[in-house]
């Protein structure tokens, strides 16, 4: 074995022990990297208690209301399991729509609902003009109903 | 031997500065043709975005400059293995050429990032894993650069700023999986070798961007190569003759 091959291998065996030590100390923080909880993770209780956390998902659709006092906004925020109800004062972004993602910061109320500080849009990774998307929009549509139509019969045997 | 093609005879600065010279032009070239077309495509021909209207027009800058961010360094740390293992001159030069590219790059992905961020997310700015790991990108190119800087000798500092490259290396998948292992604010990628989910036309605009970024990194790395060869190299025979020949 050449001396430059033997460095050459001593190169590629420090990279392979840097790469095991950063997939440990990544596996180690991974609770710690996660932007936000998901409302099935509050459920489990994995929520901190009187600290400022950020739970995310779809905000549901249907369930933006604007509160009495006008300026609160109440929505919930799912993840097609759970749900969370979420009261917010201040600016939302434009992206903010139901059924589409949201990230919210604040905290859990004694009530079980989350009481927000910031709340921030998280859109897809898609990108088409809206005639593609209202073709995609409509075909879904279809393929709801015809699934829906198909499940009915079942359902009343 | 000497009919056969060689090309450890472009490991030698010698042979590689006159090369990199003749190559700049044309990659410099066909830098603008792939910008001018991308640039077109993307701000004149592609459409609307369904949910994001005209401002997702940023990714046509955007995503390229994070692309080549991560691609340079790639580049930097393989000439930073080669430099160790085989002890090349050429190698740790290309490596220092590069990193001022990359880091613009860095900068760019990141700037470009908080622009599109606080209209679209409404933030400039959040700690997510993959805003958090291009930061540490731009952080290692910077102390890349403030580590070879910082030792006189050129091939010392070479060994020291390569080690520090092949370590930041692991930052690379962790930049471009972070959207998949951890929750982030920031989507998923819309691109990869099998699938793509945007129109066909805001595609065509973003590889096209992407080329032209590519091309523009050879040609100002081949540029900054010239520089420090003359630079490393000025008490050798060539460089030498090369300057006595430029004087007449």
């Amino acid at each position: 074995m050449k001396s430059r091959h033997k460095k050459l291998a001593l190169i590629g065996g420090a990279l392979a022990v840097i790469g095991i030590i950063a997939a440990l100390v990544l596996n180690a923080l991974n609770s710690n990297i996660a932007l936000y909880i998901t409302p099935t993770e509050v459920a489990a209780g994995k929520a901190p208690q009187d600290k400022l956390f950020r739970i995310g998902g779809m905000v549901k659709e249907g369930s933006i209301a604007r509160q009495a006092d006008g300026v609160t906004l109440r929505f919930v925020i799912t993840d097609t399991e759970k749900d969370i109800t979420v009261d917010y004062k201040g600016i939302l972004p434009d992206l903010f729509k139901e059924g589409k993602g949201a990230v919210a910061q604040g905290k859990l109320t004694a009530a079980g609902t989350f009481t927000a500080t910031e709340v921030l849009a998280k859109h897809d990774e898609n990108y088409m003009p809206p005639e593609a998307a209202k073709a995609v929009h409509d075909a879904q549509t279809r393929a709801a109903t015809a699934a829906a139509a198909d499940e009915k019969p079942k359902a009343s045997y | 031997m000497t009919d056969r093609f060689n090309l450890y005879r472009y490991a030698s600065p010698a042979t590689f500065y006159p090369l990199a010279g003749a190559l700049i032009p044309y990659f410099a070239a066909v830098s603008v043709v792939f910008g001018l077309a991308g640039l077109w495509l993307g701000m004149l021909v592609a459409p609307t975005d369904f949910q994001q209207g005209e401002g997702y027009r940023i990714i046509f800058i955007h995503v390229p400059a994070s692309w080549m961010s991560m691609f340079i360094y790639l580049v930097m740390a393989f000439w930073a293995a080669i430099g160790l293992a085989f002890n090349t001159r050429l190698s740790g030069m290309m490596a220092q050429a590069l990193a001022p590219t990359g880091a613009l790059m860095a900068f760019l992905s990141l700037w470009t990032g908080a622009l599109w961020g606080k209209p679209m997310w409404g933030t400039w700015w959040v700690w997510d894993a993959r805003l958090t790991s291009e930061l540490i990108l731009l952080f290692l190119y910077i102390g890349y650069m403030a580590l070879t800087a910082a030792i006189d000798d050129a091939r010392r500092a070479d060994k020291a700023g390569g080690i520090l490259l092949l370590v930041g290396v692991v930052n690379i998948p962790i930049i471009y999986f972070s959207v998949k292992w951890w929750n982030t604010l920031h989507q998923g990628s819309s691109v990869n070798l099998t699938k793509s989910s945007m129109a066909e036309t805001m595609l065509w605009g973003m590889l096209l961007m992407a080329m032209c970024f590519w091309m523009y990194s050879i040609a100002v790395a081949f540029a900054r190569v010239r520089t420090i060869m003359l630079e490393r190299e000025r008490h050798t025979d060539w460089v030498k003759a090369l300057l006595a020949g430029d004087e007449k």
